[in-house]
């Protein structure tokens, strides 16, 4: 194969963290919801498309990105605060499948509604000035960009780490996460917190929409491919754990990295063969709760 | 009306009232029919994918279809028969597109179809429209349209061809820009269809081919494949994909810096992608299209086209696809009054006998598999010097109307 | 007897009897021969999700392999239209099986993204088998002009005699699942269902019931896809794609889950609702979803599931 060096391997490399991080945020707003809600958002892809356009509207009223950043997260949380409450609460209790296939509904409905809104042909999506060109990392090139976004990835890690290890409502979440009946019994308003969850994972969700529109542009469709892909990480990880999500949305987004160098007309299958291979040896996921099988 | 109510507000009773009425109203015999259905109207049926990412290429599709039928209508049609565009949303899916054809064909009772707006789906149209004796002209790009396998007398393919477009812009390129050249493709039927059409015609010039990197069919992030071609330090890149692909591709190109040593060649640039992805992203990519509006400068017939369009559109210019509406409704309902009937088999030797200039100067039908012998314009994308908001494009150069540009009739299947 | 015991005794006969006079009121025959054959889909997905209560996501993929060995064994082999369906059926039930054999450890959520996953992975096996599927292009070619039956020729390209061969096909369907339903394994079904640990100390063998349950629904659905195969005279490769198993779980929750005619009236409902809406406007796909989560949140029981609770004594 024409050129392949050790430090085309390693670019591939960084760019399947790139390509990982932007898996891993999505993957975590899913992990958390179904950890706590025990509900499968399949209307994660739509809330992450509905981030990027939240930013592209900011940008229009004249906005700039660094805006963006702090307003989108708190703009498609609230939506998502707005969609549990109306939605999906009156659907516990129903079973396991009936928010499932609300939010798969609802996937419909919002992306229509961006079509509306927007259009169906999609925006481009402008890298900030700052943060455009390459950067020598040693190896080679690594668009600037990318770095960044590992960074940010990296410092909501952190955030939503220090949130739920160290504050008491991170505490009630992880008990929650565990066993909502006591925590229910202790006196704990579960309808409240489990309405903050869905909005924190939505909002990642929008966060992650707003951190891809650099790399690949705005259109109605992209939560779509990215859905399926990122319930591959979801249940390679172990549903309902962060630690998974993180660790699993790496290893794909390198996986698919990777094949991409050796043969890529096969890095789709190869990340649902990876899922179906896991989920026959260990269907629980790297880090998720065993009692799940049943 | 479409509002999601809080639960309990509206009662189940009136919800399922409302909505048995709207069912009753869909399967009763007195549906209103849109489009009123006079007795011997000429019926062209038209499907195309209004809903969709290709949306606003399909309703270009649509204007321009109707102008050509407009045209018709006012001059007489045939013998005071008018003609009407039965137009339907496939979807961009060929499963939709057969049941949609197989509406228009009995239901409908369609003359004729033209349309489609991807490979795939023109095949499927094409299928059923075969089976049952009624003229397709396609409108859309596809290699397997002209080959035996799919042909049928009843065929006709107005739009370019992957081996034609890819022809050209290798031609122009291949002579200009260096010998090594990279090629990254997508990988499906379209994408394939353009590498062998530019290795085709490489071999004439003594390309190097540097390799072919395969990606799949909706892949957003090139970050993966774009330092492995930098590292083969091509002169040319040549791109082969189509719509979100090839906008995506071409802004992380950028991003990656490739336009700094590197000439990107695509095989087809559309109006529509270059506007959604902006000028940064195409700008100095060079590729082939079938039609600009620009070469009014150069042909009567495009000026005449481009004016019909802005009057009967509010100063609108038609793009590529628009033209290729315009010219498979236009050439069909030419081919019936020649013909003076709508019986299959006249318009077919009407149309095999065409010879015309509709809205980029001289083509007509190979007889083999009814191929539109064309020009290929080759363009480049640009931001500056611009006349109108429509003007991002400057034609490079003319790949002027040649079957010996096209594959062979025995090369595709076809008996002499 | 209340009219309820009665249609119940009689399902299957009143179904084929709408069955018979359903094109004359459609829209187009088209149009009521796919809903005869998403309804069948529907009926085979309703096996696995209404009776056994496991939400599949990836039926498809029976759906699509049934239709393309329908369409390859014409396409390629040249075989009669019968072998051609029965190869279908066999395709829909040998990838149950695989899939099934798989799958079926796995319940609740994990089982529907196993199913997604493995669906999607035969979706690019079938797509990358150009020379036998047309991949991206699709499979053309599934040409039957006529259909022969001991003699009687039909002609399958008039709109009408095609959809009451299909219909015949259906019909067939509907009775042998009429039986399967009825027999003691039916109840079987049933009773792993609702109580998998009392089934099991009954001495049914849970995993087993699901596995074969899971196969028959491939056999409905294969032959669902062999008829669209033949209906359409091609195959599209998005018949693989996990939005075709998004539809079925739509259609199977807006007909009504674990009833027997549910899956034939969603089928019904959806492809209207999608007919219809698409003649008034481009944005069909928000009236379907804001639909479809109207039923979940008020109609869980579908259309027909909530008819059949009103109508019960």
């Amino acid at each position: 194969m024409a050129g392949l060096s050790l430090d085309l391997i390693a670019l591939q490399l960084f760019a399947g963290l790139a390509l990982g991080a932007i898996y891993v945020l999505f993957a975590i707003g899913l992990s958390l919801i179904f950890g706590m809600l025990t509900v499968v958002n399949f209307a994660h892809g739509a809330f992450y498309m509905v981030g990027a356009y939240v930013g592209v509207y900011i940008l229009m009223l004249g906005g700039d990105f660094w805006i963006c950043l702090i307003a989108v997260p708190l703009l498609v949380g609230l939506f998502g605060v707005a969609v549990e409450r109306v939605l999906i609460r009156p659907l516990y209790g129903r079973g396991i499948d009936y928010p499932l296939l609300l939010t798969f509904g609802l996937s419909y409905v919002m992306v229509e509604f961006v079509r509306i809104a927007f259009g169906k042909t999609g925006f481009p999506f402008d890298t900030p000035e700052i943060l455009q060109g390459a950067v020598n990392i040693g190896v080679g090139y690594f668009p600037l960009y990318r770095l960044f976004v590992i960074g940010a990835t990296a410092t909501v890690l952190l955030a939503l780490w220090l949130f739920l290890e160290k504050t008491s409502f991170g505490l009630i979440i992880r008990a929650g996460a565990r066993d909502p009946q006591i925590v229910r019994v202790l006196g704990v308003d579960v309808a409240r917190v489990w309405l903050i969850v869905f909005g924190i994972g939505t909002a990642i969700a929008g966060f992650a929409g707003l951190l891809a529109a650099p790399l690949q542009g705005v259109i109605p469709e992209m939560g779509g491919t990215i859905l399926a892909e990122a319930f591959v990480v979801t249940v390679v990880g172990g549903m309902g754990s962060i630690g998974g999500a993180v660790l699993a949305g790496l290893l794909v987004g390198v996986v698919v990295s990777m094949t991409s160098l050796f043969a890529p007309e096969m890095a789709k299958v190869s990340i649902f063969a990876l899922m179906a291979v896991v989920l026959i040896i260990r269907p629980q996921g790297f880090f998720g709760r065993a009692g799940l099988m049943s | 009306m479409n509002k999601i109510t809080k639960p309990g507000s509206i009662s189940r009773r009136r919800l399922l009232t409302t909505v048995s009425a709207g069912a009753a109203l869909t399967v009763s015999p007195f549906r209103i029919n849109l489009l009123q259905a006079q007795e011997a109207t000429i019926k062209i049926g038209f499907p195309v994918p209004l809903t969709g990412p290709y949306g606003t290429e399909a309703q270009d599709q649509v204007r321009a279809g109707q102008l050509a039928i407009a045209q018709f209508n006012d001059a007489g049609g045939l013998g005071g028969r008018k003609a009407e565009l039965v137009v339907r949303d496939d979807k961009l899916n060929p499963g939709e597109a057969a049941t949609r054809t197989l509406e228009l064909v009995e239901k409908e009772k369609v003359n004729f179809v033209v349309g489609s707006l991807s490979a795939a789906v023109q095949l499927a149209i094409n299928n059923v429209t075969k089976e049952r004796g009624i003229i397709f002209n396609s409108i859309s790009q596809s290699d397997a349209i002209n080959e035996a396998a799919d042909f049928s007398k009843f065929t006709f393919h107005e739009a370019l061809n992957p081996h034609l477009t890819s022809g050209a812009v290798g031609r122009y390129a291949f002579s200009k820009f260096g010998k090594k050249v990279a090629f990254l493709t997508a990988d499906y039927a379209y994408g394939h269809e353009m590498v062998r059409g530019f290795l085709d015609v490489g071999k004439a010039f003594n390309i190097e081919n540097l390799g072919d990197i395969r990606h799949p069919l909706g892949t957003s992030d090139f970050s993966t494949l774009l330092p492995r071609i930098q590292a083969l330090k091509p002169d040319i890149l040549c791109i082969s994909n189509f719509g979100r692909d090839q906008q995506i591709v071409l802004k992380q190109a950028t991003d990656f810096g490739v336009k700094k040593t590197t000439q990107i060649i695509a095989p087809l640039l559309s109006h529509a992608s270059r506007v959604a992805a902006g000028p940064q992203a195409f700008e100095g990519v060079i590729g082939g299209c079938s039609f600009y509006w620009g070469i009014e400068d150069k042909f009567a017939s495009t000026k005449a086209f481009n004016d019909a369009f802005r009057k009967m559109y509010d100063g609108k210019l038609p793009t590529d696809y628009g033209a290729l509406g315009y010219g498979g409704v236009r050439t069909v309902l030419t081919a019936v009054k020649n013909a003076g009937s709508v019986d299959t088999d006249k318009v077919i030797a009407a149309m095999e006998a065409l010879k015309y200039d509709f809205y980029k100067g001289p083509q007509y039908y190979r007889k083999c598999d009814h191929q539109s012998v064309q020009s290929v314009l080759v363009i480049r994308s640009k931001s500056k010097d611009m006349k109108n908001e429509s003007d991002v494009f400057d034609v490079i150069n003319t790949d002027e109307p040649n079957e010996a540009n096209l594959r062979t009739c025995a090369e595709l299947g076809h008996k002499s | 007897m209340s009219w309820f015991q009665f249609a119940t005794r009689h399902r299957a006969s009143i179904a084929g009897l709408v069955v018979l006079v359903f094109p004359l009121v459609m829209p187009f025959t088209a149009l009521a021969v796919n809903i005869l054959i998403y309804g069948l889909y529907a009926l085979g997905f309703n096996l696995v999700y209404g009776y056994l209560g496991l939400l599949s996501f990836g039926h498809a993929a029976l759906f699509g392999t049934g239709a393309y060995l329908c369409g390859i064994a014409i396409v390629h082999f040249a075989l009669p239209w019968y072998a051609a369906i029965a190869l279908g059926i066999l395709g829909g039930l040998l990838m149950a099986a695989l899939i099934g054999v798989l799958a079926i450890r796995t319940r609740g959520i994990y089982f529907a993204m196993v199913t997604m996953a493995l669906s999607q992975c035969v979706y690019y096996l079938f797509y990358q088998a150009v020379d036998w599927t047309g991949g991206e292009n699709g499979l053309r070619g599934i040409n039957v002009r006529v259909i022969d039956i001991f003699g009687i020729k039909l002609n399958f390209i008039n709109p009408l005699t095609r959809y009451y061969v299909i219909a015949a096909f259906v019909i067939a369907a509907f009775f042998v699942l009429s039986r399967i339903l009825a027999s003691p394994f039916g109840a079987v079904i049933e009773a792993v269902r609702e109580n998998e640990t009392r089934a099991k100390a009954s001495g049914y063998d849970a995993t087993v019931t699901r596995l074969i349950t899971f196969v028959l629904s491939g056999g409905f659905c294969g032959l669902a896809g062999a008829l669209q195969a033949l209906h359409l005279s091609i195959v599209p490769i998005e018949i693989l794609h996990y939005d075709t198993s998004g539809v079925v779980v739509m259609i199977a929750l807006l007909g009504g889950m674990g009833t027997f005619f549910g899956p034939m009236i969603g089928a019904a409902a959806f492809l209207l609702l999608e007919n219809l809406v698409s003649v008034w406007t481009v944005h069909w796909q928000l009236i379907v979803g804001a639909v479809f989560m109207i039923c979940v949140l008020f109609f869980p029981a579908g259309i027909w599931g909530t008819l059949i609770s009103r109508g019960k004594p």
